[in-house]
């Protein structure tokens, strides 16, 4: 269950909690290629190959924050699932709301899981790392390439 | 990130794994509610018990679904449950020995909520448990009971 070089789309606009992001990702395995975009709008160009983004490749699993300028995590969500090449990428949704109405209506646009960012920042990187355990080495991702 | 009660649906038809399942999450001392079902069509039962029109899907928080299973396989139970707008939120892990690419690609496309490899090893078996435990039962925040 190791060796997979993945590509992650990080879609985020807050600086800090991209920096840590990074940082906490980078610590782990080596081979890992992290994207980040900061606005919805941006996201679906990166997703779509669009403009600057026309050399990207799909990524392995995406994180995606709810509250984005241009274009809201929901509507990117959306758009995602309702693509049929997209909508396989798994979506990790990493948001600050925990309000039910939010978690709920984010399932029903089949996010693949939903999780309330701590406002402490070692539960925030103790949050990170068990997101990484979970999905770069028990998951088996839909594009995972064996190197 | 306190434990939440929770109840898992486990769809397994090998007596082995489903032992090995038990004893893992049993390792981890979580006084959890496991339900198993042993093929398809128990699976969809326990989960439609109301009828397709208004089941009473808030029985369960997390399924486990093995793919091969006796009388409905494992994706058509996928499919039912993630094309029911009653049970859709529900997050389903598929658990299988499968190495079929394809069985890999088709659970994602039908909405699984993530797709894990079984180790054949018991001690890294146990280790996936313990896993999934964490993330699907403590860090995961699972769609809100009606």
């Amino acid at each position: 269950m190791t060796g997979m070089a993945i590509e992650i789309l990080l879609v985020e606009d807050h600086p800090g909690d991209v920096r840590l992001t990074q940082e906490v990702l980078k610590d782990f395995k080596v081979g890992n290629t992290m994207h980040v975009v900061r606005d919805g709008m941006k996201a679906m160009a990166f997703l779509h190959r669009k403009g600057k983004y026309a050399d990207a490749h799909l990524p392995d699993l995406i994180l995606l924050d709810l509250n984005l300028p241009k274009k809201n995590g929901s509507e990117v969500l959306a758009e995602i699932k309702a693509d049929k090449d997209l909508k396989r990428i798994p979506v990790v949704v990493l948001t600050t709301s925990n309000a039910e109405q939010d978690i709920l209506k984010t399932y029903n646009l089949h996010a693949n899981c939903y999780i309330t960012k701590p406002v402490d920042l070692n539960q925030f990187i103790h949050v990170l790392k068990s997101i990484e355990d979970f999905w770069l080495s028990i998951v088996k991702l839909p594009t995972s390439k064996e190197v | 990130m306190q434990p939440k009660d929770v109840r898992i649906l486990l769809v397994e038809d090998n007596p082995d794994d489903v032992e090995l399942t038990l004893r893992a999450f049993r390792k981890r001392n979580l006084a959890n509610e496991i339900i198993v079902a042993r093929d398809g069509e128990e699976a969809l039962a326990i989960l439609f018990q109301g009828g397709k029109e208004s089941p009473r899907h808030r029985a369960v928080d997390l399924i486990l679904l093995d793919l091969k299973l006796p009388k409905v396989d494992g994706l058509e139970v996928l499919r039912q449950v993630k094309s029911n707008p009653e049970t859709q939120p529900i997050p389903i892990v598929v658990l299988t020995s499968s190495k079929e690419e394809n069985d890999l690609a088709e659970s994602y496309r039908l909405g699984a909520n993530s797709y894990i490899r079984k180790p054949v090893n018991f001690d890294k078996f146990a280790g996936v448990v313990m896993q999934l435990d964490l993330y699907w039962l403590l860090l995961n925040e699972p769609p809100p009971k009606k």
